[in-house]
């Protein structure tokens, strides 16, 4: 059994504790009052850099056509002041945009294991069975991010933050000089009440998915009752993916696309999947080939880190598929009311958007087309190393564009979130995986998966006894 | 010169088969051939053929897809007439680059997939009214047959190869 070593422990919870202060110091930094936001404002004009004469061509811009509900301000006030005020709001929002980033990318990696995992469960693959104990491990993260997005879903709840502009003050009210008429349209489905209960029921089904498989699969391991328990996880996994398609669809209007209320896209449910899937299998293979390493999983061979890798390199190209689906469709129609979208990334985002397109797809596709390459573990971990990086900015330039603008910056607030949350990933997962024996023995297809070889592949280091 | 007498063993069970390929190897006797009904995984392993580069040339037919593909995009819509056709920006290629991503996209699979069938064809010489190879109908339908050449070791080959489990040994001359 895997012992979740002293070092580790103390390595993870460094993380989140250096995480703490770095969410704290975005929070303590940023502005108060509209003269800290004007002295700002002042600062970036005085470096007479480029990005500030952009920046107001583009808030301006944004004023008319993104309509947060501040940017409305009364006709008597003058340009500057409503413009000091829409770049404080942004600026409040910028410590919670940072932590919902992470915390969006690594909840959304941890549900899309645990969404990984129960397809491998249906599709009765026999491959992946040595890994099943991995993905249970890496899915403990859930409880965790989901109690954090709790809190979060509480303080845009009590406009703790700003980050979700339909959320303002008088956004709804004909009388008010905030009334948004668009906004007002999809009230039936964006108000708070609904929003809330909706996000908690996405959360308390994926968690309760979660705690019933993660039971019901250490049961197996000694349950003998003629694959009567394995089957009962069959059943649960078949209800799961159908409730999980359809959550995770309704998730990411709600706590992707709601950031943008004034734009709307029909694949981006799909899109949003794609990028946390192919993390996910990314930080499923990380975590194998570290486990592996450590001698923690015996009878895992190349073949299985080549399937890992497989995955990592087709949904890669699945994903720019989807990214250049959405952007491709959008820029070759080119209506205004979903073009701002892409304007405004492709103004303020410049670098980002497009750099993540190499880090998710050409890089990746490249070093992992080669049959060889993907069994090489330190290959699989440059590459997955670069998916990741790539696929939170992904979800950066998702969240951060809606919420603060052109006011983004990269720096201590957003590493401080992330290595936060990497801190509690590394105690959930590793934590859960040495509560429980690293080999599933109950699983009917457990022999399989320990006699699993793809036979085009050179397994370096292990006997090829085990096939013919 | 090489003897013109080959042994052809026959088997009729592909694990049979690669058992005593793997005996005939350790004997290190020449196997000229294998003939099998059906794809035999291990097969080339066993017999210690060389891995294939056929994935490879077929990255490159695929590069040369994409090249040919943004050559002509470039070409047609760019350099000889660019007409205003809906607003779309012809002032650069990479001015209206994701316009022509569907068919670079096409070409790439196309040229890959078409030049490595057509390699593919040449270096197995197959082509139509080729006359067929196979020295007995047997081999496409239930058995397997390895071919030996010959050099002054008939009986001590036959010996090795009765003892594999072959359910038929014949001696012929190849003309």
């Amino acid at each position: 059994m895997y012992q979740f070593s002293g070092k580790l422990k103390t390595f993870s919870l460094a993380l989140i504790l250096i995480g703490l202060v770095g969410i704290g110091y975005g929070f303590y930094s940023a502005p108060k009052t509209v003269e800290e936001a004007k002295e700002i404002i002042a600062q970036q004009a005085s470096h007479g850099d480029s990005h500030a004469t952009s920046h107001e061509e583009v808030s301006a811009d944004g004023h008319k056509s993104e309509a947060h509900g501040e940017s409305h301000a009364s006709v008597d006030e003058s340009h500057d002041d409503a413009h000091a005020e829409h770049v404080l709001h942004q600026l409040k929002n910028k410590p919670w945009s940072a932590v919902y980033v992470a915390l969006f990318f690594f909840l959304g990696i941890t549900l899309l294991v645990l969404a990984f995992y129960a397809i491998q469960r249906v599709a009765q693959a026999g491959w992946s069975i040595l890994l099943f104990r991995v993905m249970e491990a890496i899915t403990a993260n859930l409880v965790p991010t989901s109690i954090v997005m709790v809190l979060i879903v509480i303080s845009a709840v009590m406009h703790w933050n700003h980050m979700f502009p339909w959320m303002a003050e008088g956004v709804f009210d004909p009388t008010s000089p905030n009334y948004d008429p668009i906004v007002d349209g999809k009230s039936w489905w964006i108000n708070v009440p609904g929003w809330a209960i909706r996000s908690i029921i996405y959360l308390a089904l994926w968690n309760a998915y979660r705690w019933f498989i993660r039971r019901n699969s250490i049961k197996e391991d000694t349950a003998n009752d003629g694959g009567k328990t394995y089957k009962l996880s069959y059943n649960v996994s078949v209800g799961f993916i159908f409730v999980f398609m359809i959550t995770e669809t309704m998730m990411s209007w709600d706590w992707i696309m709601g950031l943008d209320p004034h734009w709307f896209s029909t694949l981006f449910g799909w899109y949003v999947l794609s990028s946390l899937l192919v993390s996910a299998l990314t930080v499923i293979a990380l975590v194998t080939i570290y486990l592996r390493s450590k001698g923690a999983l015996p009878g895992v061979n190349d073949s299985h880190i080549h399937d890992l890798a497989k995955y990592m390199f087709g949904f890669s190209i699945f994903w720019t598929y989807l990214w250049f689906s959405q952007f491709m469709l959008i820029w070759y129609a080119d209506i205004p009311e979903e073009t701002t979208y892409f304007a405004m990334r492709f103004n303020e985002y410049n670098f980002p958007f497009l750099a993540m397109v190499v880090m998710n797809f050409a890089f990746p596709v490249l070093l992992l087309l080669n049959s060889d390459f993907k069994s090489i573990p330190w290959f699989i971990v440059i590459g997955g190393v670069a998916i990741l990086c790539g696929h939170y900015i992904d979800i950066f330039v998702m969240v951060m564009p809606g919420t603060v603008g052109a006011q983004w910056s990269f720096g201590i607030p957003e590493i401080g979130a992330i290595l936060f949350f990497l801190g509690v990933f590394i105690y959930a997962t590793f934590s859960s995986f040495a509560k429980a024996s690293a080999i599933p023995t109950g699983n009917p297809f457990i022999e399989e998966s320990k006699h699993y070889h793809y036979y085009n592949i050179e397994h370096r280091g292990e006997g090829s006894g085990d096939h013919h | 010169m090489e003897s013109s007498k080959v042994i052809h063993a026959f088997y009729n069970d592909d694990e049979v088969l690669m058992d005593a390929v793997k005996a005939v190897k350790a004997e290190h006797l020449h196997i000229e051939e294998v003939f099998c009904p059906f794809p035999v995984h291990g097969l080339d392993k066993a017999m210690g053929l060389a891995p294939t580069r056929l994935a490879i040339t077929a990255f490159l037919y695929g590069i040369t897809g994409l090249a040919f593909a943004i050559w002509m995009t470039n070409y047609m819509m760019i350099q000889d007439w660019p007409q205003d056709i809906g607003g779309k920006p012809n002032f650069s290629w990479w001015a209206n680059m994701p316009a022509f991503v569907p068919i670079m996209f096409e070409l790439t699979v196309f040229f890959a997939a078409h030049l490595m069938v057509i390699t593919f064809y040449m270096r197995s010489r197959l082509w139509p009214f080729k006359e067929a190879e196979n020295p007995d109908p047997r081999t496409t339908d239930d058995h397997f047959l390895m071919e030996i050449p010959v050099n002054n070791n008939e009986a001590k080959i036959i010996d090795l190869l009765a003892s594999t489990g072959a359910v038929e040994i014949n001696v012929v001359d190849k003309h």
